[in-house]
C-alpha cells in the first residue's frame, strides 16, 4: 500500500505538533500577515481576506501578478519575489485556513 | 510503504514530540521580549501562535502601543493620537503576559533580565526588540533644546508627536517650519519627506503664508524621491524648499536656529531628528558590533552575532542590503525570529532561508498615498537577505485608492502584532 507521506505525518501528529512542524510554510505565509491580516484574516473590507480561498485562484492571481498580466498597485511588484514553488505553498496554506 | 513501516514511523515520530517538544514536562520554554513595538510584540504574538506552550513575557515600558506610521496625519491634523494608539489586551488574551516596566539590565551568562521595579526574569531565549535612541552629541546644544521642549525631534510617536503640532497650531501664519535630516541610516527612510507634505497640508488650508525649509543631511531625498518632489510641487507649489548636503551640527535655540556645516537655517519652529543608533538596552547588553551604532545578527535567526541566545529585531540590526528601518521590516524580522525560536526551543534546524517583505506606505497629503516595496531572500551565496532582482518598486504615481490600501495595512498591521 502507498499511502503519500504528508497524510501519515497528518494522521499521526497530535494538532499542536502539526502546526508546530509546519513552521517553515506558516512563517512564508506571515510575510503577506501585514496588510492581508493574520493567516489571511484580513480586519478590513478594503484588503481582501485570503484564509479560505480556494488554492487555484490564488496561485492563478499571484502569477498573473508577477508575469504582468493581472494589474496591481503593488501586488504586481511584490509577486515578483516569490519563487513559483513558494507561490504553491502559499496559495495551499491559506485554502486550507478555515 | 507498508504498515510495518507505518507504525514504525508513527512510533518514531510519538518519541521525537515527547522529547523534543518545548511544551510538555515540568519546566515550560520561557521567552521574554524587550520593547512591544512593531518587532517586538509581533515576536510575542508569534511565538504564542506557533508553539502556546512556550512561556512568553513581553515587557514594555508605555501602558499603549503608539505607532510611528501614521502618526504624521497627526500633525498633518487629518488624524489624532488615538487613531495611531492601540492597547495590549489582545496580546494577554493570546496568553502573553505583558509586563509594563522598564528592562535596567539583561545578564547574558544567567539568562535572566532585571526590571525597574526589582523583578528578575529568566529566559531560555531572549528577544531585544529596542527601536531607536539618539546620538544627540552629534548636534550642539540640541539635548538640552529637546528636554525644555523648545526643539523637537517627533521621531518617537506620542508626546512629542502632540506637542509639535501644538508648535504648529502655535506659529504665525507666514512662519517658518525647519525640519532637519539626519543621514542615512535612521528610523524611516521615506518618514521626513512624508512629515514635510503632512505639514505643508496643513499650512496650505490654516496659514498658507507660511513656510517649509528642508535640511537634509543627505544629497537628496533618500525615498520615493521623484514621487515626493512631485507631489511638494504640485500640490503645495512654492511652499517647500529643500537643500540636500546639509547637515545640522548644533542648534540655537534662543535664536531659533539650526546650524549647518556651511549656513544656518532661522524658523519658527524647528524640528531636527537627531543621528540615531540601537536602544540603550542593546547598548548595555554589549549588542552593539557596527560603528557604535547597530546590532549585528544572523538573517536566518535574527539572533545576534554578539550574544548567544539573544535575537534582535527592527531598527536596532545593522541593516541587511537596500533593507529599510521600518515598522513593517521589524515585524517580518519578528516573525523570522519567531519561527527559529519555536523550531529551536522544540530541538528542531531553524529555516535556512527564511523570506520577508517591506511595504511602506507615505501620505503626500490628506487622501493620497505613494509606497515604496521590496521582497528580501536568504541568499546562501552572499550569507545575508537581500532584496530578489526585478521585484519590489515604488508607486507609479501617488493615488487615492493606495491611501485606502495604507489605512488599511495599518489597521491590519497592527491587528497582526497586537491581537
Amino acid at each position: 500500500m502507498r499511502i503519500p507521506i504528508f497524510l501519515i505525518t497528518l494522521s499521526v501528529l497530535p494538532a499542536a505538533a502539526w502546526a508546530q512542524a509546519d513552521t517553515r510554510t506558516a512563517s512564508l505565509a506571515a510575510t503577506c500577515a501585514n496588510c492581508h491580516g493574520t493567516d489571511g484574516r484580513s480586519v478590513t473590507s478594503q484588503v481582501p481576506a485570503l484564509a479560505g480561498v480556494p488554492r487555484q485562484n490564488i496561485v492563478s492571481a499571484l502569477k498573473g501578478f508577477k508575469d504582468g498580466t493581472r494589474p496591481a498597485t503593488v501586488m504586481h511588484q511584490l509577486a515578483k519575489g516569490y519563487t513559483d514553488p513558494q507561490i504553491e505553498a502559499l496559495a495551499a496554506y491559506f485554502a486550507a485556513q478555515k | 510503504m507498508n504498515r510495518r513501516d507505518l507504525l514504525k514511523l508513527a512510533g518514531a515520530t510519538a518519541a521525537l514530540s515527547a522529547a523534543g517538544c518545548a511544551t510538555t514536562g515540568a519546566g515550560k520554554a520561557r521567552v521574554v521580549v524587550i520593547g512591544g513595538g512593531y518587532g517586538g510584540a509581533t515576536a510575542a504574538k508569534y511565538i504564542k501562535l506557533w508553539d502556546p506552550g512556550i512561556d512568553v513575557t513581553l515587557v514594555e515600558r508605555q501602558p499603549f502601543f503608539i505607532s510611528c506610521p501614521i502618526s504624521n496625519l497627526v500633525l498633518g491634523g487629518h488624524y489624532t493620537i488615538d487613531d495611531v494608539r492601540r492597547p495590549y489586551t489582545g496580546l494577554e488574551r493570546r496568553g502573553v503576559r505583558v509586563v509594563h516596566d522598564e528592562v535596567t539590565a539583561v545578564d547574558a551568562a544567567k539568562k535572566t533580565v532585571t526590571l525597574a521595579s526589582g523583578a528578575t526574569l529568566g529566559y531560555d531565549r531572549l528577544v531585544m526588540s529596542p527601536g531607536i535612541d539618539f546620538n544627540f552629541s552629534e548636534v550642539a546644544g540640541l539635548e538640552a533644546a529637546n528636554r525644555n521642549g523648545r526643539i523637537l525631534h517627533s521621531w518617537k510617536a506620542g508626546r512629542e508627536t502632540l506637542l509639535l503640532r501644538a508648535q504648529l497650531e502655535a506659529m504665525r501664519d507666514g512662519g517658518v517650519y525647519v525640519l532637519a535630516v539626519p543621514l542615512a541610516p535612521y528610523r524611516c527612510p521615506p518618514g521626513p519627506y512624508e512629515r514635510v507634505c503632512q505639514v505643508a497640508s496643513y499650512f496650505k488650508k490654516a496659514k498658507p503664508r507660511s513656510k517649509i525649509l528642508v535640511v537634509d543631511a543627505n544629497p537628496d531625498v533618500t525615498s520615493k524621491g521623484p514621487l515626493f518632489k512631485r507631489a511638494w510641487s504640485e500640490l503645495y507649489p512654492g511652499m517647500i524648499e529643500y537643500r540636500g548636503n546639509s547637515k545640522a551640527i548644533g542648534v540655537d535655540e534662543k535664536g531659533m536656529v539650526v546650524k549647518l556645516e556651511v549656513d544656518d537655517a532661522k524658523g519658527d519652529v524647528l524640528n531636527v531628528v537627531p543621528p540615531q543608533r540601537a536602544g540603550d538596552i542593546a547598548v548595555k547588553t554589549g549588542l552593539i558590533t557596527h560603528n557604535n551604532r547597530w546590532c549585528n545578527v544572523d538573517w536566518r535567526t535574527m539572533e545576534s552575532t554578539a550574544v548567544k541566545d539573544v535575537h534582535v529585531l527592527g531598527d536596532a540590526t545593522l541593516s541587511a542590503p537596500a533593507m529599510p528601518k521600518s515598522g513593517h521590516m521589524a515585524n517580518n524580522h519578528a516573525k523570522v525570529a519567531a519561527a527559529a525560536i519555536v523550531e529551536l526551543l522544540n530541538g528542531r534546524a531553524p529555516n535556512p532561508a527564511p523570506v520577508m517583505t517591506n511595504t511602506c506606505y507615505s501620505f503626500v497629503s490628506e487622501s493620497e498615498v505613494i509606497h515604496v516595496a521590496s521582497v528580501h531572500q536568504w541568499s546562501d551565496k552572499d550569507k545575508t537577505i537581500a532584496p530578489v532582482p526585478g521585484s519590489g518598486g515604488v508607486s507609479s504615481a501617488r493615488s487615492h485608492q493606495e491611501a485606502i490600501y495604507g489605512w488599511s495595512w495599518a489597521q491590519n498591521i497592527w491587528a497582526d502584532m497586537l491581537t
